[in-house]
């Protein structure tokens, strides 16, 4: 099958918009075979995964589109870097990871791109809106976008999100098309463990679960918390994305695609059903966690996908009280600095031993003094990639468990 | 006697080696270490394997978008795999081996097969990878 191309796709090939758009077409060509797409649509926006430096290649890649001439199309957002540009001084990295990683996000923004730097872009002014066609990368703003603000785009990764941005379109397939958006499997959270006060973990054990066992079937969940906030439904959406390929879910009453089981379902019988209990949910909880309670921590690290002001509403009262023993990271983005500056919130974090990490993530760059042991988290996403990337040991719990354990500088539970 | 099969091409080139059969579809990012070719996904069943200059073969792909610059990275520094042979269309991976091409000339073949030929593939231990514009074979040695 080859994929149909429109008067524009064809002036975009043939170097009429510039010579980077050109080589970006030809990739998306290449790639719209590769996954079977028809042909393609325009773009409101874009998200770029790319400018967190993986090795030489991520900035061969943008240096080669900026030497044409390169200069995105739509207003384009950024993913994380490897350095918090704000705090140089928190990356103790190699030399080729600082210099490099700081040159790729500078890169960025010499292609027009938007210096959010962050994974939470869906926080900030650049919300796109419900049914918007765009291209994002990164896989928990994938699944917000698609799932919470049902804006739609596909599982875009490095280098195709620069592409799209540089040509203002994404080949129409996936879920860009209304009917692919319509749930396969139906999870049913049937109990929830009594201990757990707030909705956070419960999303977390619903993610997993759906990550582990839906793949990249869309799962229509029934039965979480009523006090589930969006950033509850935001720890969910990321940890089904890491532990699958999760890009849409539908959490009926509380997303915007699924006021009913049969609107998510869009009327057809769901393929299979997946029931949680109680039990599901907390021995998934306890699989997250590498270490046994009581074990001795190094650090707690906040913030993945960043920390929202409201998330941020909800630490401040916890941290009145007696000093952190260990190293207590919060993960954010600039324009949520900015208001806790406003708020002199800022001081107030510095002041009870909290170190904030702007621009970038603790398990993604060399920003935490310490990685000798355990590190905790309330953060799915974290505590699935953080053994791997960074080599921890890890402790998930609860935000109020993280900041109690801090203070005691051992796994403790409340 | 070789058994010759068909397969459609995700990213052209010709490539022949030892597997390596994955019993869950891996994550690039967070789960390949792009220096060394070895799989750090420490909940991976296959952990510790090095892809670097085997065939891949796995159902599908899985998890982070980075994927895509982990596989090329690995590609321009000599520690990818051969070769790619998926049951899934995967745009990650596809990406990731269209780049090392296009960038650096590094060619790493991706395929899809068809869900009737898996068994043969995952059992074969070696295989041959032709793949053309738009279709492709695979050559598996039935002894």
């Amino acid at each position: 099958m080859r994929v149909q191309l429109s008067t524009f796709d064809r002036s975009l090939l043939s170097g009429e918009q510039g010579e980077a758009a050109a080589f970006a077409m030809r990739l998306l060509v290449r790639f719209a075979e590769a996954v079977g797409a028809a042909r393609f649509v325009d773009i409101e926006a874009a998200h770029i995964d790319g400018c967190l430096y993986l090795g030489e290649v991520s900035l061969d890649f943008v240096e080669h589109l900026l030497r044409l001439g390169g200069r995105v199309r739509v207003p384009t957002t950024l993913n994380v870097g490897s350095v918090d540009l704000i705090h140089p001084e928190l990356f103790h990295g190699s030399d080729e990871v600082g210099r490099g990683g700081a040159r790729l996000m500078k890169a960025h923004e010499e292609l027009g791109c938007v210096p959010t730097f962050t994974c939470a872009p869906y926080q900030t002014i650049f919300r796109p809106r419900f049914g918007a066609q765009i291209a994002w990368a990164e896989s928990n703003a994938i699944v917000f976008a698609n799932s919470v603000l049902g804006a739609r785009t596909n599982r875009y990764g490095d280098f195709i999100d620069l592409c799209c941005a540089l040509t203002g379109r994404a080949p129409y397939y996936g879920l860009h098309v209304g009917e692919n958006r319509r749930a396969r499997t139906l999870v049913e959270v049937e109990s929830l463990p009594e201990e757990w006060a707030e909705a956070g973990l419960a999303c977390v054990a619903v993610g997993h679960a759906i990550g582990r066992r839906c793949g990249d079937r869309v799962p229509a969940i029934t039965g979480l918390p009523p006090s589930t906030s969006e950033d509850d439904l935001k720890a969910l959406g990321a940890v089904a994305a890491s532990a699958g390929a999760v890009a849409l879910f539908h959490a009926v009453g509380l997303t915007p695609e699924a006021p009913t089981v049969d609107a998510a379902f869009q009327g057809r019988a769901p393929e299979e059903v997946i029931r949680l209990a109680a039990t599901d949910l907390r021995e998934t909880v306890h699989k997250l966690s590498t270490v046994p309670d009581g074990t001795p921590l190094t650090a707690v690290s906040l913030g993945t996908p960043h920390f929202s002001l409201a998330e941020f509403e909800r630490l401040m009262p916890l941290i009145d009280g007696a000093r952190p023993m260990i190293d207590v990271y919060v993960n954010t983005h600039r324009a949520v600095l900015e208001e806790l500056q406003r708020r002199g919130w800022d001081e107030r974090l510095s002041a009870a031993g909290i170190t904030l990490v702007i621009d970038t993530c603790t398990y993604v760059t060399a920003v935490m003094r310490d990685l000798s042991g355990t590190v905790m988290t309330n953060s799915g996403k974290w505590a699935y990639y953080a053994p791997g990337n960074i080599g921890v040991d890890v402790a998930f719990g609860s935000l109020a468990d993280c900041v109690a354990s801090a203070r005691a500088g051992k796994v403790v539970r409340l | 006697m070789t058994v010759r099969l068909e397969a459609t091409t995700l990213v052209s080139g010709s490539s022949q080696a030892e597997t390596l059969v994955l019993s869950e579809p891996l994550s690039f990012w967070g789960g390949l270490d792009s220096a060394t070719g070895r799989i750090i996904d420490q909940w991976h069943p296959e952990k510790n394997e090095v892809m670097s200059g085997r065939i891949l073969v796995m159902r599908a792909g899985r998890g982070s978008s980075s994927g895509s610059s982990v596989l090329a990275e690995a590609l321009r520094r000599g520690t990818g795999p051969a070769g790619i042979v998926l049951l899934a269309r995967d745009a990650i991976v596809t990406v990731g081996a269209m780049v090392a091409a296009e960038l650096y000339g590094k060619t790493c073949p991706v395929v899809l097969a068809s869900e009737a030929d898996w068994a043969a593939i995952t059992g074969a231990g070696y295989l041959a990878i032709e793949a053309g514009e738009d279709t492709a074979t695979i050559d598996l040695d039935a002894g």
